[in-house]
């Protein structure tokens, strides 16, 4: 065999970027091109606006009520210097938010930019759509999606105190690895309000469709509501077993329900 | 104790040496998050010239965080070298740098015991980068476990062969990929995804026998906790190198779960394993700027001056050695390939002035203002710079933790350019199974030793 096949056998073992060959020092053409688009799809989720309305527009489809909410940071450019800004609600957003609150709820939803748009506009709506059936059936009373841009995580707090909600789950665009541009991450937060920390809340992460696909997405989420709500709490005390239920036949029969 | 300078009409006043240390600081997104930055460029030179009148003595005699309120001050007043103070004791700041600037290696290391983490942020605060560079290059500073990694000429490079999975196989791929480069002299460095003792356990078997089979003179480590660590040395397990993240205060380091008498524990550990052949180097520490701001932790001082007293916990337990990850914190700490690259640089400076064998993790996020340009930029400034070491990951992309160093290649470029050879024991065994010729130049042939020592994995 020659040496040149045993580097592709080794090359099939692992996503990481070797037996690339080399040009003296530097890598073949083809590497740097290929590795320069990675980083351009990267960059490009990053600074891509998101399309607010379309986002909207696909979960209305679904038979969800929607809002809008923006964070205190004006730009992408501000929003990258200043997170803090970006846990915030704008004034605008938050008289919107007061006046739209209703009775209290069980669950507030919120679809957040992050740091990847394109994860939202490519994974937000599949997760939702696979996630719809389980909260029709478990009976609970939702608030209306909320569409937030130049968003971190905890700008959920917010929108989940403002819209009296006992629990909320953030689906916001993760930092774009260079083979993941399109990954997007679930954090559930009981009795959300400004000042949370990130150790009191669950997560789920790299929900694509090359990852944790929606459907076992949605159906992590579905169960780990279920337990926030049940036990009122989530966070380091709340482990994800939801494995075990997928283990068993029943469990099959739930994903496909 | 106020600073003062006057630029023409305007008075700046600077509160005390922590708003002077961190207003003369070259700006940052960091310092500006935390609300230490100067307001303005003129503010920022003021600050610069009121800390260039300072006196040393006076930067030992006011601790930017109580001693009694933290331990890595008292670690760094506790083991203050009086003697080899005494040398500089005369000196402003601006005196300092222009003492850098002419004094030989010898000098340099034998003050470096003198030079307290906040004396080494502040004359960096006034040099330029090509200061930070030619006094950087100067000092060496030289460990051994099972080679020598250090000495003059010669740069040497952690082999990265990271798994999203942990899986054995692909990260043996990735490491034979690497050899075949000359890369892993540094130590072969695994950052795992599970942070559990068995996936470590493992590992570190994994990296022991690749190790053997290969006779190679180097050291495996598995990135993990030094309190998982710890335990896997209670079982038994091989670990020839402790890692553990560290910062520059008593509160950060807590909130990575780390206290001193938990590095000593380890440290002691690991000596009494006995693994080094040359010498009892036995830690390795990662750092980087923005990480004390980053849990709460920064008592108001800048992160380049926390990041210098980093390197005093490093240099209690004579590592083998440290890196600053400096790109890797993102944009909200450092903004841009300009701020990242003067980062590296300050921090490789500091760490060698203070005699720590620093190397960089020349990196960065797609979520900063940077690319590959800006990483050819401070890896070529850093070979000037006489850097220890840098990282090896495939292809530049580390497929585990989604960010971006430097690649198998870029360490081949740069001893091109630089004539930079590798850790002279390592150098010597690429020869003798025919990777390289005797000058160290990679032999045609695509690594084929390693393929043919490898069946179970290649064919």
């Amino acid at each position: 065999m020659s040496p040149e096949d045993g580097w592709r056998r080794l090359a099939a073992l692992t996503p990481a970027r070797i037996a690339l060959g080399r040009a003296g020092a530097g890598l073949p053409t083809r590497e740097v091109l290929r590795f320069g688009l990675a980083h351009a799809q990267a960059r490009d989720a990053v600074h891509l606006p998101l399309g607010v309305e379309a986002v909207r527009a696909g979960i209305a489809a679904l038979g969800f009520g929607t809002l809008t909410a923006a964070s205190a940071a004006p730009d992408r450019t501000t929003y990258l210097r200043r997170p803090d800004f970006g846990r915030r609600l704008d004034e605008a957003s938050t008289a919107a938010l007061t006046q739209a609150a209703g009775e209290p709820v069980d669950l507030a939803l919120v679809v957040a930019d992050g740091l990847s748009a394109r994860a939202v506009h490519e994974g937000a709506v599949p997760l939702l759509s696979a996630l719809k059936p389980a909260l029709t059936g478990s009976g609970w009373r939702l608030a209306p999606v909320v569409v937030a841009t130049q968003a971190r995580v905890a700008l959920g707090d917010a929108v989940g105190a403002l819209l009296r909600a006992r629990a909320v789950a953030v689906l916001i665009g993760e930092r774009p690895g260079l083979s993941s541009p399109d990954s997007l991450g679930v954090y559930l937060t009981f009795d959300p309000r400004p000042g949370r920390t990130d150790a009191e809340r669950n997560c789920l992460s790299n929900v694509r469709a090359a990852g944790l696909t929606p459907d076992l997405a949605a159906f992590k989420l579905h169960w780990l509501i279920d337990q926030a709500l049940t036990r009122r709490l989530t966070g380091v005390a709340l482990k994800d077993e939801s494995d075990r239920l997928l283990a068993g036949p029943a469990a099959t029969g739930m994903i496909e329900a | 104790m106020s600073y003062r300078h006057v630029v023409g009409p305007r008075t700046f006043v600077f509160s005390d040496l922590a708003e002077l240390m961190a207003k003369a600081s070259p700006p940052r997104s960091g310092d500006r998050l935390a609300g230490l930055a100067a307001g303005s460029a003129e503010e920022c030179v003021a600050a610069r010239w009121c800390l260039a009148a300072v006196p040393l003595p006076e930067i030992l005699a006011r601790p930017l965080i109580p001693y009694e309120a933290d331990d890595v001050t008292r670690l760094i007043l506790d083991g203050h070298d009086a003697a080899a103070f005494a040398r500089i004791a005369h000196l402003t700041v601006g005196d300092f740098r222009e003492f850098l600037l002419t004094a030989s290696t010898e000098t340099l290391s034998r003050i470096a015991p003198g030079v307290t983490p906040e004396i080494a942020a502040a004359v960096s605060k006034i040099m330029r980068n090509q200061d930070l560079i030619l006094v950087a290059r100067k000092a060496r500073v030289v460990t051994r476990l099972r080679n020598t990694i250090g000495l003059p000429g010669t740069l040497a490079v952690r082999l990265q062969p990271n798994h999203p999975s942990d899986d054995p196989a692909g990260i043996t791929a990735a490491i034979l990929d690497g050899l075949s480069y000359g890369c892993g002299d540094a130590c072969i460095g695994i950052n795992p995804a599970s942070d559990s003792v068995q996936g470590l356990t493992g590992l570190l078997h994994l990296l022991a026998e690749l190790i053997d089979r290969f006779a190679i003179p180097t050291q495996g480590c598995v990135l993990t906790h030094v309190t998982t660590t710890l335990e896997a040395m209670n079982r038994g397990v091989p670990v020839d190198l402790v890692f553990q993240s560290i910062a520059g205060t008593q509160a950060a380091n807590a909130s990575f779960g780390v206290t001193l008498s938990v590095l000593k524990e380890a440290q002691e550990a690991a000596l009494a394993l006995r693994r080094g052949t040359l010498g009892d180097n036995v830690m390795y520490f990662e750092t980087g700027q923005g990480s004390a701001l980053s849990a709460d932790a920064h008592h108001g001082i800048d992160q380049q001056t926390l990041e210098a007293r980093a390197y005093a916990v490093a240099r209690a337990f004579r590592p083998l050695l440290v890196n600053t990850v400096v790109g890797f914190i993102g944009p909200e700490y450092l903004y841009d390939g300009k701020e990242i690259i003067r980062a590296g640089l300050e921090d490789h400076f500091c760490g060698k002035l203070m005699g720590v064998p620093l190397g960089v993790d020349v990196c960065y996020t797609n979520h900063a203002e940077a690319d590959q340009d800006d990483m050819d930029t401070l890896l070529t400034l850093l070979g000037a710079a006489g850097v220890t070491y840098i990282m090896g990951v495939p292809g530049a992309d580390d497929v585990m933790l989604n960010y971006q160093s430097t690649s198998f290649h870029d360490q081949l470029y740069l001893r091109e350019v630089m004539g930079l050879k590798r850790a002279p024991e390592f150098a010597e065994w690429l020869a003798r199974i025919g990777l390289t010729d005797a000058g160290g130049a990679l032999l045609p042939g695509g690594g084929a030793p390693l393929l043919a020592a490898s069946p179970g994995l290649a064919a």
